[in-house]
């Protein structure tokens, strides 16, 4: 299992792909904070949706964090999106059969690829987290929104739990790629599929119906970024809720696809 | 310890309805190269497949190296396999792809360089997969099968877009891996290239095995064919019924009529040939090639 996610790094590591994920990462952390500071008293809000994020609350504990933990989301598409092509990519290439004849075991295949993609799911957290928070600092005196709190006890914990929360959610959106490259075995539909539903048809069928998003995959794993939406897309999803019925969503969902991979025969 | 390197007795598969290989049964033995020939469709890639454990069979049983084919993973780490091709990530260089399966089979990382000049690709080791030529990508397919120091190759078509030295090397190479011990199991188009190097040969039709057994036995087995042509192309139809009527099994191949029956027979048909009016232009009694019995065995031409 540790040779195939030493594998599958080195393929993960290579410059494009490595470069060009987390220059993204960095350009929209940066973005999502740098908003929050710079918008602060434009009546269009300064958050997703038009949200408004007053200096009171930005001044919180929790307010060093309020651009990190808006990204989230945005990190689990990306997660979404590298992780389900990097498995459909093996049946597209032909390349599934070399691995298979190197490491027999299927399951070993997905758990190896799974923790690299862990690993390099991480790595864009940490970046994030860096990026986001470094911003609002640089940006909090010119917005005129107090730091004093960020940095305390409450305010170290806030850091903690919100990059918890990124990084549940973030897995989960990966996960669902993953999942989506070994049914589909083509990246480009299996990364349309993934995004187009996230958002697209999620928000419309919020749009329909608001009370549907409490059991959209897509809404429960950005409420665990949020750790529980007070507000925004995934507003009033309890956290507690989100978890249990977005780890089910990613529970039937990766069973289904371990079990076709395993017992499918590879036969292109 | 068993003395075959591959056994697979009653194998078969089936998609739905359709049969891809039938109660294939046959043996090779250790430290021989084996050639595994058909027409394209008879089944040959998928039961590679099948002793590769990439696919399931829906009967019979085999063994690979002395172990059985349901547990892949006792035997593959000492297996090198290029099947259907190569297949390797375009944007990483080709010793990288190498260092990927390196890593994956628990391989030292140390071999990849030597396996590459090996190959001839000591000098395009850190150019992109994308940019190789097709025979380019079919050396890096021979390098990978290598990586686990096999005791079993198995290579599914590797003289494909190779040029007449490549495909000299590769005969080359794998006779020197042959000598050194390892058994080789190779398909391939280019049955005077099987022809050259084969020990023993496995023939399949239509998914089942119509010959498995040593290459010489094959062709001692076979009739001498007196290939015939007429000064004129409308003759070959009238050489064909001479000989048919003469009680010879015959073909029209190639733009020759191609007859089963000894050497000496040779004369008794000039001389029908002769008095039907057909003056011949050529007349060439020989033993069959390994091409000629492959067409003979399957029915493909």
């Amino acid at each position: 299992m540790w040779n195939v996610a030493f594998a599958e790094l080195r393929k993960l590591r290579r410059p494009t792909l490595f470069f060009g994920t987390m220059g993204a990462v960095v350009f929209f952390s940066a973005l999502f904070s740098s908003l929050l500071f710079l918008l602060i008293d434009s009546p269009q809000g300064n958050s997703d949706r038009g949200r408004m994020v007053g200096r009171e609350v930005l001044g919180l504990a929790t307010g060093g964090v309020q651009g990190f933990s808006s990204v989230g989301g945005f990190l689990g598409i990306i997660a979404l999106c590298v992780f389900a092509a990097q498995t459909a990519q093996e049946y597209t290439y032909g390349t599934l059969r070399n691995l298979l004849v190197r490491q027999p075991g299927r399951l070993r295949i997905l758990l190896g690829k799974f923790i690299a993609m862990k690993l390099f799911a991480l790595i864009m957290i940490v970046l994030s987290a860096i990026v986001s928070i470094g911003a609002s600092v640089i940006l909090a005196p010119g917005a005129k929104v107090s730091t004093d709190l960020w940095f305390g006890a409450d305010g170290r914990h806030a850091i903690f739990t919100t990059f918890i929360n990124v990084t549940v959610s973030v897995i989960g959106f990966g996960t669902i790629g993953m999942v989506l490259g070994l049914l589909l075995r083509s990246p480009i539909s299996a990364i349309s599929l993934g995004v187009l539903w996230l958002l697209i048809v999620e928000n419309l069928l919020i749009a329909v119906k608001n009370s549907w998003q409490k059991w959209l995959p897509g809404a429960q794993l950005q409420a665990i970024a949020s750790g529980g939406a007070p507000s925004g897309r995934s507003a009033g999803i309890e956290y507690s809720h989100a978890l249990l019925v977005g780890g089910i969503y990613v529970a039937i969902g990766a069973t289904i696809a371990s079990f076709l991979f395993v017992r499918r025969d590879v036969a292109n | 310890m068993s003395n075959t390197a591959i056994s697979v007795s009653d194998l078969s598969k089936k998609y739905g309805d359709q049969v891809a290989v039938s109660h294939a049964t046959f043996e090779v033995p250790l430290g021989t190269i084996c050639g595994f020939v058909g027409p394209n469709g008879s089944g040959k890639t998928t039961t590679m497949r099948m002793l590769l454990g990439l696919i399931t069979p829906t009967g019979g049983t085999g063994e690979i190296l002395g172990e059985s084919i349901k547990h892949p993973e006792k035997y593959l780490p000492r297996v090198g396999a290029m099947i259907e091709g190569p297949a390797f990530y375009p944007a990483l260089s080709g010793k990288e792809n190498l260092n990927v399966l390196a890593t994956l089979g628990g391989f030292s990382t140390d071999r990849v360089q030597g396996l590459l000049e090996q190959v001839g690709l000591g000098d395009r080791a850190k150019s992109k997969f994308k940019t190789y030529s097709l025979g380019m990508k079919q050396r890096l397919g021979i390098a990978a099968a290598l990586l686990p120091n096999p005791k079993l190759l198995m290579l599914d078509e590797p003289t494909n877009g190779l040029d007449p030295e490549g495909i000299q090397e590769v005969r080359a190479l794998l006779r020197s891996l042959a000598n050194d011990g390892t058994s080789v199991f190779v398909s391939s188009h280019l049955l005077s290239e099987l022809e050259l190097i084969s020990d023993y040969l496995v023939m399949l039709r239509k998914g089942e095995v119509v010959f498995t057994g040593k290459m010489s036995d094959l062709m001692l087995s076979q009739q001498p064919v007196i290939i015939a042509k007429g000064a004129n192309e409308n003759d070959l139809t009238l050489l064909l019924a001479i000989a048919q009527k003469a009680g010879h099994h015959a073909t029209i191949r190639d733009g020759a009529v191609h007859v089963q029956g000894p050497a000496e027979w040779a004369l008794e048909f000039n001389r029908a040939a002769f008095n039907a009016g057909i003056t011949l232009s050529q007349l060439t009694p020989q033993l069959p090639n390994l091409e000629e019995t492959f067409f003979e065995m399957t029915g493909d031409k």
